[in-house]
């Protein structure tokens, strides 16, 4: 299944609303596909082309700008692990060579049962729990060798399938409401509101220049 | 050197933080929330502004630009601009935005409703990296309950000021928190940096109409200031350096962790040492350098210790306060290694459209990375500098620039502060053809 099922495209069409150009929906919609797919499909970067009002090749393009956009099939879980400064500090390169070792696979490639696929990542603003990695985008950390192999471990039983969402589930709430006025009924009301400002700021500067010549005549 | 602060000085930010449902609507509620949006909405939308001037709140995001003033280059005459809240937080070693956006939505988006009155935006977009993926979950469900509350949407508190907020999740492209990147990223486009001039997306921003963007933090400070008053917030600090920041502490310290500490007040030492804040370094250890704020920073060494934490100071001994990241490296650290890594970081991330930024640190990181490996050559000390001086011309402080963004610059500074304080530790690596350093200790 690599078009948007009925309830996500009804999703896609809530999101592209938010948007005064739809292009900008871009993005959102690929998490989207990704989150349904566990990754980017073409069919999927057709349909968001389409949606958005741009050519696939566009998407594509765009897409892999984005490290976080997988074009090709990805684990169930994506491993990364961060070796900047702050875990290179703690033993981040030595955690990710830990990684390579205990799941048997180079940072990029994914395990022969597609359960997991090892990534380098670069700081993920957890680096108080430093070494950490990220697992689908939760993070763990501090983490020693014991420690990554009993996560793996863990994840492998589906022990912590209530805190990360296989595949690439960015996030599981989901905005229900569209927005709550409309692209003309706001800019009646800003213009409504800088009138009233530019009258307020010429009534001031009309008394300050009536005080200001009070003061040069007396 | 000035003396340690004794008093605390409030949490201004961090307040609610201490409670483990900090992130809640009920706690929230019970702890003040929304109190400032109803004062703002009271007041012209220009008075707030004045307030937060008054306030001289610098940008948090890393430029460090007072917001009122940022605020005041909006073009008059055209009613539809944009606020753009920059969550993109990517600077290696920071994770304060990270902190506020998971622990206390609800404050950042009252912010942001405050901001956006008082710059009159039509729409608010709430950009948040794509890996905070707890962040985004917290923060859709803040805004839920904000809307169904009427602190967002329409006729805001029965105030007759309506306002969308969208929260945009990246998708992972440290370039994207630079401003104008940023906007490409939120126009469904590649995070390509726009050309500058225009310097501030002010006139010219989100799909060409005048935008402002500000950083999480910045918006957290907003409720605050509303509820106390500018002056509250201005007579804390010194200088241009008001109120209180939260910095990033991180690397080789007992408690690595984001404090919240009076700006100008507090030193360095004292965040990185007292008991309260870092801890110190290990027994036995001694602070070596550290990064002083975020890794596009010169680094510091330990005669800058009791340095205070003020903008202006610490741009003037040749470095920044930036994204308010601080990361300690003690004795043990090889600092071949770890202007290594900060050069690896930068060569991965240039996007590429500036030939000194994409070559430079492509070449800067080859060869740093051959002399940490054993593989160096005397000659390599001069050719880093002759490469760091093609991408920013004089190797000065602040850096000159022939890029579109200041990425490009911010390539050279750790490798020019670890090889001018620490050659004869490039040449051992040169000499004895391997990283000196014991593996388990570097
Ligand atoms: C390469 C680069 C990365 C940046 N990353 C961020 C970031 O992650 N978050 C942020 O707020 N500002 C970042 N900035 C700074 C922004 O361009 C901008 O100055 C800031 O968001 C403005 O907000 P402020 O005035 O509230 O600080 C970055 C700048 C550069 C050049
Ligand atoms: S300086 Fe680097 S990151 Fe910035 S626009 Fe140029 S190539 Fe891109
Ligand atoms: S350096 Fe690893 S999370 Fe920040």
């Amino acid at each position: 299944m690599a078009r948007f099922s009925p309830e996500n495209l009804a999703h896609a069409r809530l999101l592209l609303s938010l948007y005064p150009e739809p292009r900008s929906a871009l993005l959102p919609l690929c998490h989207l596909a990704q989150a349904q797919d566990g990754w980017l499909t073409p069919e999927a970067m057709e349909q968001v082309a389409e949606l958005v009002g741009v050519t696939p090749a566009e998407v594509l393009g765009t897409a892999s700008f984005y490290d976080m956009l997988h074009t090709s099939p990805v684990g169930t879980y994506l491993i990364g692990v961060c070796t900047n400064l702050a875990c290179l500090l703690a033993g981040g390169e030595e955690l990710l060579r830990h990684a390579e070792r205990s799941l048997g696979v180079a940072p990029g490639a994914t395990t022969e049962d597609g359960m997991f696929t090892l990534e380098e990542v670069e700081c993920v603003a957890a680096c108080d729990r430093a070494p950490c990695a990220a697992v689908n985008w939760r993070y763990f950390g501090p983490l020693g060798p014991d420690a990554f192999d009993e996560l793996v471990g863990q994840l492998r039983a589906g022990a912590l399938a209530a805190e990360v969402p296989a595949h690439g589930v960015l996030s599981r709430v989901r905005r229900r409401r569209g927005l709550a006025t409309t692209t003309e009924e706001v800019a009646a009301e800003r213009r409504a509101a800088d009138e009233e400002r530019a009258a307020r700021a010429s009534a001031k500067a009309a008394e300050a220049q009536g005080s200001g010549d009070g003061g040069s005549r007396s | 050197m000035s003396a340690p602060s004794t008093s605390s000085p409030p949490a201004i930010v961090t307040g609610r933080l201490g409670y483990p449902d900090s992130h809640t609507f009920e706690r929230f509620l019970a702890t003040g929330g929304y109190e400032g949006l109803r004062k703002a909405l009271r007041l012209h939308p220009e008075d707030v502004a004045a307030e937060v001037s008054a306030s001289n709140l610098l940008g948090r995001g890393g430029a460090g630009f007072e917001t009122g003033r940022k605020w005041s280059l909006l073009p008059a005459g055209k009613p539809v601009r944009y606020l753009v809240v920059n969550g993109d937080e990517s600077e290696p070693a920071t994770f304060k935005d990270h902190m506020l956006i998971e622990r206390d939505p609800h404050q950042l988006l009252e912010g942001i409703v405050i901001a956006a009155y008082a710059i009159g935006a039509a729409q608010a977009f709430l950009y948040i990296r794509g890996e905070f993926a707890l962040g985004l979950e917290r923060v859709e469900q803040a805004l839920e309950e904000a809307y169904a509350y009427g602190a967002v949407g329409r006729d805001i508190f029965g105030s007759g000021f309506s306002l969308d907020i969208v929260v945009h999740p990246g998708a992972g492209a440290y370039i994207c928190g630079e401003e104008t990147a940023l906007l490409e990223s939120l126009e469904g486009k590649r995070g390509f940096p726009r050309i500058k001039p225009p310097y501030f997306p002010a006139a010219i921003g989100l799909y060409g109409e005048p935008t402002i963007v500000n950083n999480v933090e910045t918006m957290s400070n907003l409720p605050w200031i509303v509820t106390h008053g500018g002056a509250a917030f201005a007579a804390l600090g010194q200088g241009r350096s008001t109120g209180t920041r939260i910095f990033a502490l991180s690397g080789h310290v007992r408690r690595p962790g984001n404090y919240e500490v009076e700006m100008a007040k507090t030193t360095f030492r004292e965040l990185i040492e007292a008991e309260h804040l870092g801890g110190g370094v290990r027994e036995g250890r001694a602070v070596k350098a550290f990064v002083p704020g975020g890794v596009s920073s010169p680094w510091f060494f330990p005669e800058q210790l009791d340095m205070p934490l003020d903008q202006d100071e610490v741009g003037k001994a040749g470095a920044m306060l930036g994204s308010g990241a601080i990361t300690v490296m003690d004795d043990t650290t090889c600092v071949v290694r770890a202007s290594w890594r900060i050069v690896k970081f930068f060569w991965r991330e240039s996007c590429g459209q500036c030939t000194p930024c994409r070559e430079g640190s492509g070449w800067l990181e080859k060869v740093m990375h051959r002399i940490e490996t054993g593989g160096g050559r005397e000659e390599d000390l001069d050719l880093l500098l002759d490469v760091a001086d093609n991408i920013s011309p004089g190797l000065s402080w602040p850096p000159a620039q022939t890029t579109i963004c200041v990425l490009g610059p911010s390539i050279p500074p750790s490798v020019c502060s670890a090889l001018s304080r620490y050659r004869d530790e490039f040449l051992t690596h040169v000499k004895e053809g391997r990283c000196p350093f014991p593996e388990e200790a570097r």
